[in-house]
């Protein structure tokens, strides 16, 4: 199951030239580009590692793309994603967030029924890959 | 979410260089390169002959007749204050405008911005300024500094390892600038052959001539609003004379210093001298004294004299 998360999820996979247009527009904008890696792919996961520091200072977005060649060499099976962070007042936040690098096999999640208080059911949704430990998802 | 190829402008048979010459703006670059640095011809003769490489070369783009990136890194060689940093932000402007580099930003580094303190240190930094500089020229002033035979140990090799593959790898993203005093630099060259070959453009910075230095003294005056009186000027080229012979003498760098203290001593001048109000001229004269108490008179700094120098070894 193909992972659909932040934007052009539904596209096809983005070029290493797509990412350089879409980081540039942020970095036109202002906003502060980073990149991050998990193998936890849960939507609720807002905490995803960090690919060294946000990129505040870059003028050009080659240097974006450079980092993420250098995440996938070594985090190549796990998701990898482009953040843009907006600092001005008011907005402090992500303003673009998009999956550049996914695993080549996505077992996607399974729902987990929980019997509560009677006949009550609550749902949850897992990954079947959160199943195995840490370092050993995705092959 | 590539164009497709069919829509894409057909290419064109011919192509008009003066016509392009005139659009990129290169014209007004060169131009300015001409009216703002004084001297220097044989590095604008370099610097015309790789605009019109880099005319050339884009033309044979459009027509598909070239698809490589040509290698544009750089080695500038000189004396100190010779003006190899303006230089290369021209340089910067330039190639930003024949389109070479999209931003066209100038980084400015040396080895304490490339190599570490300890091991590991050295990758992330030197990375870090190679990121800074994309889309831009990187700058690295005293290049040879790089490289220390002595020690082998040296972080050194690291960050020029790194440089070496960014440079050949990322040939589309930045253009890369080494610069420094042209006997050090060709033995960083010898003992580094990785560079030289991925180096495809070595300009020479030549001394400026008293003459050429005495120009740019009235510039730099010029710009920040002074002028010499007649005989201020004939001191300043005197001066100029003797600073050449004396230690640590750095071009235009030295008579930028030596105008800061003349400006110093005509500010105190003022203050003792002055009883009354004074005008806008009086304010912005630097007058023969002012030069003239210069130590370079008296045969430079203490340390720097000979005779002590010798005594002291």
């Amino acid at each position: 199951m193909r992972l659909r998360q932040g934007q052009f999820s539904f596209l096809p996979d983005l070029t290493d030239d797509d990412i350089r247009t879409q980081a540039q527009y942020a970095i036109d904008n202002g906003w502060a580009v980073s990149v991050e890696y998990t193998d936890d792919p849960h939507p609720r996961n807002s905490y995803w590692e960090m690919w060294g520091h946000p990129m505040f200072d870059n003028p050009d977005a080659a240097a974006v793309v450079f980092e993420v060649n250098e995440c996938r060499k070594e985090h190549g099976g796990k998701y990898i994603r482009v953040l843009a962070f907006d600092a001005t007042a008011g907005w402090e936040s992500i303003r673009m967030s998009f999956i550049v690098n996914r695993p080549a096999e996505e077992p996607g999640f399974r729902v987990v029924r929980q019997e509560v208080d009677g006949r009550s059911v609550r749902y949850t949704i897992e990954s079947y890959a959160v199943r195995e430990p840490e370092g050993q998802r995705y092959a | 979410m590539t164009e497709d190829p069919a829509t894409e402008a057909p290419r064109p048979t011919s192509v008009d260089l003066a016509a392009s010459f005139e659009e990129s703006g290169v014209r007004e670059v060169l131009q300015e390169l001409d009216d703002t640095m004084i001297g220097l011809a044989p590095v604008k003769q370099r610097i015309k002959e790789t605009a019109a490489l880099l005319l050339v070369d884009q033309a044979r783009r459009q027509m598909g007749l070239a698809t490589e990136t040509p290698t544009l890194h750089m080695s500038f060689t000189g004396n100190p204050g010779t003006g190899k940093t303006t230089v290369a932000l021209k340089m910067a402007d330039l190639l930003h405008r024949l389109g070479y580099v999209r931003k066209g930003h100038l980084v400015t580094v040396t080895r304490d911005d490339l190599v570490g303190q300890y091991i590991g240190h050295t990758a992330p930094k030197t990375k870090e300024v190679l990121k800074k500089a994309m889309g831009g020229v990187l700058f690295i002033d005293e290049a040879y500094y790089l490289y220390r035979p002595e020690n082998e140990r040296d972080y050194g090799q690291e960050a020029i390892e790194i440089l070496l593959q960014v440079m050949e790898n990322n040939r589309d993203d930045l253009v890369v600038i080494l610069a420094g005093y042209a006997d050090r630099m060709d033995r960083f060259f010898a003992s580094n052959p990785g560079f030289r070959s991925r180096i495809a453009h070595h300009i020479e910075f030549p001394d400026y001539t008293d003459d050429e230095l005495l120009q740019i003294s009235e510039i730099m005056l010029d710009e920040q609003n002074y002028t010499f009186d007649p005989k201020a000027r004939q001191a300043m080229a005197e001066y100029i004379v003797a600073r050449r012979e004396q230690p640590h003498f750095a071009n235009a760098r030295s008579i930028r210093n030596a105008l800061d203290r003349a400006r110093l001593r005509q500010a105190n001048r003022l203050f003792q001298e002055a009883t009354g109000p004074l005008d806008g001229p009086t304010l912005s004269t630097i007058n023969e004294s002012d030069i003239r108490a210069s130590r370079v008179f008296r045969g430079g700094l203490d340390v720097d004299r000979p005779s002590q120098k010798e005594a002291a070894e």
